[in-house]
């Protein structure tokens, strides 16, 4: 199950899909799994993150830029002893558009079986 | 429709991020199993220990018999967890695994740091009922991050071990009811519910 291949990384999706309620910025898997991550915690440090996702750092930092630059997630810096410690929560709008995309989801596998 | 198959895969994903990241689902029934068998054997050996001689060596002998039921329990649940992990695909040590284990943590050193003192003020007779509460408390913490069954084992455990301190004299018994039998229940519970169809 957790293999990596169940992540893609492929934005280049087209953005034809005018479907109320699905969320572009989730069509990317990673950026998907990292709000479903913070749906369910409160705050999770980066490092924790890249161990579930199981992708590289460069490619989860892009990602977590993303989702910042659209407020759905804030960020805290912090040191512990002398490394820097860099975690993240859900904002009330992130909160908000993930549970709206999660309803439109279920609503079209609904209405296709 | 392959837009609907990718919905689906999304939802997939959504699931395994939300459990991967909260809960340990590693947890195998025959870890249950195997450290309620290990503790009924323990109970046995004690049992029939006792029945043959009745002196001061018998506070050493139950120690050092539980000492050892602790460490055969650890490591087969270790075990049997870390193998349905690797079946599973999943990590068995991840950020969620090490949560899991700090807050059982603390109710543990306290049950453990209570037991040392309860030995050394000849207050013997409430170590059983003792380590019962504050694994049962343990466990009720663990719950949160694992199967919702083990709140249920918790609380169990931890009526069992009141008792264990009101009929203090049947302390071995209810130690052997609690740690043996309960866990095999609820080892059984667990295969069933979550290893047998996978």
């Amino acid at each position: 199950m957790g293999s990596p291949s169940t992540i893609n990384t492929t934005d280049s999706v087209e953005m034809k899909n005018p479907i109320e309620g699905l969320n572009k910025l989730f069509e990317s898997r990673i950026r998907l799994g990292v709000m479903s991550i913070l749906m369910v915690n409160e705050w999770v440090d980066f490092i924790s993150l890249r161990e579930y996702l199981e992708i590289t750092d460069g490619n989860l930092a892009s990602h977590l830029k993303a989702l910042e630059t659209n407020g759905f997630i804030e960020i805290k810096k912090q040191f512990v002893g002398r490394k820097p410690k860099t975690s993240y929560r859900k904002t009330p709008a992130g909160k908000q558009a993930f549970s709206e995309h999660l309803g439109a989801l279920e609503h079209l596998i609904k209405k296709k079986s | 429709m392959e837009s609907s198959e990718k919905h689906l895969k999304d939802i997939a994903v959504i699931k395994q991020m939300m459990e991967r990241s909260s809960r340990f689902i590693s947890l195998s029934g025959w870890s249950g199993i195997g450290a309620g068998f290990f503790a009924l054997l323990g109970t046995a050996v004690a049992w029939r220990y006792m029945a043959e001689d009745e002196d001061l060596s018998t506070e050493i002998f139950l120690i050092v018999d539980w000492a050892i039921v602790l460490i055969l329990a650890l490591v087969s649940s270790f075990f049997f967890s870390w193998r349905k992990a690797r079946k599973q695909g999943e990590k068995f040590w991840s950020p969620v695994t090490a949560r899991l284990v700090w807050i059982m943590m603390i109710p543990l050193f306290t049950g453990g740091a209570l037991s040392i003192i309860f030995i050394y003020q000849d207050l013997f007779q409430l170590v059983a009922g003792i380590t019962l509460i504050f694994y049962g408390l343990a466990l009720v913490n663990a719950g949160r991050f694992s199967h919702r069954e083990t709140v249920v084992l918790g609380i169990t455990e931890i009526i069992v071990g009141i008792a264990a301190i009101l009929w203090h004299r049947y302390g071995l018994y209810f130690w052997g009811i609690g740690f043996g039998l309960f866990h095999i229940i609820y080892g059984i519970a667990l295969y069933y519910k979550y290893d047998r169809q996978r």
